[in-house]
């Protein structure tokens, strides 16, 4: 398997530099040193919560952000243009769904329009060859074409997300970011929504970053996870093993803390415990004031994220992994 | 998936909303505006081929005639000159000065804004520090300032006074602008190769444009005035050519002994100003989405209870914290009635935890907002039914007796913390203030009850916490504060609406815990709304699942999770994932729900509903009861166990 997007050691920091007077500002690094590769094909799921900078991650992978260091590879594209943001050359290679179907939408324009943009600006089509893949693009996301002369304020939110799914589609991309792409939606739309994803990824042979918090939709859709926290990426590996037997005792607290139906079964931390402060990170792991096998050594050393484990592709950032 | 069932069913509604238009002169005072506008323009575009005598020539002869004088409707000003025609010829002047300050100032304002909004960092302080140096001079001062540069004359004052407006519309457009700038609509423009020129000009603008509309429907008032104001210090309109403001000039000297003079043009400023500006206030409120969505409207203090049908009063005493009987509201919407609640019966038994699940647009919030009357009226009403706390119908009780009971008997605690709290008060002001409104106890000892609660919640530092400000704490903690808020008063009945959805999966672990064992620890029934049966699972011993406004099956968590009876139910559980169950298909529910100002006769759920027969779509179909629970559905997954 050929990775197709690879990244290595990115960062993206906010604030920072001089103020009017001189005096240092002080930065966020809301993403740092995080290595992926994304294989062509597959989907890689990105799980964290709020605050682990997943979606600043998956901006810096469309170019929407722009990453602190060159270190963004895609074939066929100069890493200098994630440098610089430039999102008409990224475009057709890589596209993104936005969380917010709704929002994504521009709210003065048919979705006729919304459609087309892409297809002029990206592709250079003609009014002939854009009334043909419009047709296609409705047809691939299962919306009567009808609906191409209505405004985004007509649609529910299953609707509004597939015109974005439809609108990412438009420029034939490669690779396509997900950012929590069901969120938003009611749980019978979600379901919907996934297995059209699934649908389109096996028709045009699409390789997905699928980001959420949400595990269980993650679960069932990668084939690779990548968990995050505070930044960085604390374990990854392959879905299933993941699932079966996480290392690092974050990915464990959130296995134990998502409510499964049917089941009385979520094990929580008994104290409120949340995120360190971003401006004064702590020199060890980022988790060690909610861990609970913490030791002396994870409060001064930071654990990098190594494969020294059982398996070859499971990596986690810890020094006392949780045993099986 | 089938292509065919995605497509047919779900076409997006046309509005029944009223447009514009009608909506501005539904507004008296705007349409009042509207008339008066229109007279004085089509007067001035008429001016030309009315019968008039050439404003500019004198005739000493003739001066001062008063009003009503022959050939003179109007009389004369002091050189013996018709002050009918330089009237009207004054207001052409005026209006056209007005007109074309007002594009020229909106054009060059909100080019800087948009720019300055959307670019944001260096570009924006740049602009808009420029924009504040001349804020910094007194307008008219700037003008005078202006004038005295260029010298007096009609353009140069309507240049002075386009000036002088820029910054008005620099501001507002900027502020606006610099909202839609990080929109998720923008980015996937340039995502769709546009570049800043392209987004700038066919996203962001169309977005803005009502604002400059409603910007320059105030504005031109406003300048007509400043033209007059020119004019009238003689550096506007140069003499012999009329226009507003000079003829009330020429005419101040001649204020006692011949006050027509300037109270006509005077009169004409008024009507001219007044109707715009009334017709700019219509303009505003009907293009303003805020008020457009009634969100300025002042609601009652509670919902309008307006009840077609009453049922009769539970006749036994019953051990219920809350007894919900046939409960129906509705939401008058233009022409359209949305039932959003379309006859609901709940009981929260003493002590216990009730799900209500279902998805958006289901009626499970407003069915929990009705209990309190919180439903905004207008445009919600109750219709029917009855909500029986203690043996009083609530939905009867005096606007005191409700007031007492929000927050005391029974408390509410909301989805978002954020919006729930005030951002201007500490936290531990927040819980006194609960408490103070309920007990007749002074500050300090509420701020120690409230320190106590927050330590109740599990705040670490209570203490010190307490003088935080919401924006201090994290979404965790602020939803720790309004359970707190909740529990200060030691309420019988807990409302929780989607208490743990905005928050993260192992916060939320850590609240539900929290609101578990509180809720055991103070004896306190729980109603708890939510869309997750997971989360259902782990607090509720009881659950209802609503769809399309009505409850559609109702048991014990165990029961209704395990063997659902309702096909809606078993198919919202298959949807699903599951976490550990990676390989479940997802069984999705095509189509989408209806909408509840056109709900089908019969089962609501039937056009999406695999066991659908005839019968279904005849008619009302009750809650029956199956074993312990009650199911809305011809033909239960479940066999009757009787």
């Amino acid at each position: 398997m050929t990775a197709l997007l690879t990244v290595e050691n990115v960062e993206k920091r906010f604030g920072g530099g001089r103020s009017l007077f001189g005096g240092a500002k002080r930065a966020v690094h809301a993403v740092q040193g995080v290595d992926i590769a994304v294989n062509k094909g597959e989907t890689l799921g990105i799980v964290g919560e709020s605050g682990c900078g997943k979606s600043t991650l998956a901006r810096m992978l469309v170019g929407l952000d722009r990453p602190s260091a060159r270190s963004i590879r895609i074939e066929g594209i100069d890493p200098s243009d994630f440098e610089r943001g430039n999102t008409r050359v990224l475009a057709k290679k890589i596209q993104y769904v936005f969380q917010d179907p709704v929002s994504s939408l521009n709210p003065r324009k048919t979705i006729r329009t919304i459609l087309e943009t892409p297809m002029i600006h990206l592709l250079g089509l003609d009014k002939p060859a854009r009334e043909a893949r419009l047709e296609e693009l409705m047809q691939a996301v299962k919306l009567s074409p009808e609906f191409l002369d209505r405004y985004p304020h007509e649609f529910s939110g299953g609707q509004a997300q597939r015109i974005g799914i439809a609108r990412a589609l438009a420029a034939g991309p490669e690779l396509i970011i997900l950012d929590e792409p069901v969120s938003a939606l009611d749980v019978s739309v979600q379901a919907q929504v996934l297995n059209l994803l699934a649908d389109l990824q096996q028709r045009f042979d699409l390789t997905y970053v699928f980001i959420s918090h949400d595990l269980s939709v993650v679960e069932s859709v990668s084939d690779r996870v990548a968990v995050m926290y505070f930044g960085r990426i604390v374990e990854h590996a392959e879905a299933r093993e993941l699932f079966r037997q996480p290392r690092h005792p974050y990915t464990k607290l959130l296995f134990d803390a998502a409510p499964v139906p049917g089941k009385r079964s979520v094990r929580g931390e008994a104290e409120p415990a949340e995120l360190p402060d971003p401006y004064a990170p702590p020199p060890g792991c980022a988790f060690a004031p909610r861990c609970p096998n913490v030791r002396d050594r994870c409060r001064s050393e930071r654990p990098t994220l190594a494969a020294d484990q059982p398996s070859p592709t499971h990596a986690a950032a810890c020094f006392f992994p949780v045993e099986a | 998936m089938t292509a065919a069932s995605d497509t047919v069913v779900a076409k997006p509604a046309k509005s029944a909303r009223p447009s514009s238009f009608r909506l501005l002169t539904n507004n008296r005072l705007a349409a009042l505006g509207l008339i008066v506008l229109g007279i004085v323009v089509a007067l001035a575009l008429l001016t030309p081929i009315l019968p008039l005598d050439n404003p500019d020539v004198t005739d000493p002869a003739d001066r001062l005639l008063p009003p009503g004088t022959a050939g003179h409707l109007l009389g004369t000003d002091h050189l013996g000159r018709d002050i009918l025609s330089r009237l009207l010829w004054g207001t052409r002047v005026s209006l056209a000065v007005g007109l074309s300050a007002t594009l020229i100032a909106a054009f060059f304002g909100s080019l800087i804004g948009l720019v300055a909004g959307y670019f944001g960092g260096r570009t924006d302080a740049l602009l808009m520090r420029s924009i504040d140096m001349l804020m910094a001079f007194p307008y008219i001062l700037l003008a005078l300032g202006i004038v005295a540069v260029l010298g007096p004359g009609l353009l140069n004052a309507l240049y002075a006074i386009a000036v002088v407006n820029i910054p008005f519309f620099a501001r507002n457009i900027r502020g606006v602008t610099r909202g839609l700038a990080h929109r998720e609509f923008v980015d996937a423009a340039r995502l769709s190769g546009k570049g800043h020129a392209g987004v700038l000009f066919t996203e962001v603008l169309p977005n803005v444009l009502p604002v400059i509309v409603i910007t320059m429907s105030s504005t031109v008032g406003w300048m007509i005035l400043e033209t007059a104001g020119l004019s009238f210090l003689g550096l506007g309109v140069q003499p012999p050519q009329a226009d507003l403001g000079s003829m009330l000039g020429e005419g101040r000297k001649l204020l006692f002994n011949a006050p027509f003079v300037s109270v006509i043009p005077g009169l004409m400023i008024f009507a001219l100003v007044m109707s715009i500006n009334l017709i700019g206030d219509g303009v505003r409120d009907v293009l303003d989405p805020r008020l457009r969505s009634g969100a300025l409207a002042r609601p009652s203090a509670r919902t309008r209870v307006d009840r077609r049908e009453v049922p009769a009063m539970p006749d036994r005493e019953t051990d219920d914290a809350l007894d919900v009987i046939d409960l129906k509201t509705e939401f008058t919407v233009g022409s359209s009635v949305y039932r959003a609640v379309g006859g609901v019966s709940l009981d929260l038994k003493d002590k216990e935890c009730l799900g209500l699940v279902g998805e958006s647009g289901s009626g499970k919030s407003v069915t929990a907002m009705s209990v309190l009357g919180l439903v905004a009226t207008p445009p919600g009403a109750i219709v029917g039914g009855r909500v029986v706390v203690d043996g009083a119908d609530l939905l009867e009780v005096s606007d005191e007796t409700l007031r007492g009971l929000r927050g005391g008997k029974i408390s509410m605690i909301f989805q978002d913390p954020l919006s729930t709290l005030h951002p201007l008060f500490t936290v531990g002001d927040q819980i006194a203030e609960a408490i103070r409104s309920h007990h007749p106890v002074g500050h300090a000892e509420a701020w120690k009850r409230s320190v106590a609660l927050l330590e109740l919640v599990r705040i670490p530092n209570a203490r010190e916490r307490a003088s935080s400000y919401p924006h201090e704490l994290s979404g965790g903690m602020r939803q720790r504060v309004c359970i707190a808020m909740a529990l200060a008063n030691d309420s019988d009945v807990l409302i929780a609406d989607e208490p743990t959805t905005a928050l993260d999966v192992t916060v939320q672990a850590q609240v539900l815990r929290l609101l578990d064992d509180l809720r055991r620890e103070k004896g306190a029934a729980v109603l708890f709304i939510t869309h997750d049966f997971g989360v259902v699972s782990e607090i509720c011993d009881r659950v209802a699942v609503m769809y399309a406004g009505r409850i559609v099956e109702l048991g014990t968590t165990d029961d209704v999770l395990s063997r659902p009876a309702h096909p809606y139910t078993r198919k919202l559980i298959d949807c699903v994932p599951i976490l550990g169950d990676p390989d479940r298909r997802l069984d999705a529910i095509e189509g989408l729900p209806p909408t509840v100002n056109r709900l089908p006769p019969g089962c609501a759920f039937a056009d999406r509903c695999p066991r659908v027969r005839d019968d279904c779509r005849a008619g009302e179909i009750a809650l029956a009861d199956i074993g312990d629970r009650q199911v809305r559905c011809l033909y239960p997954l479940v066999e009757t166990e009787e």
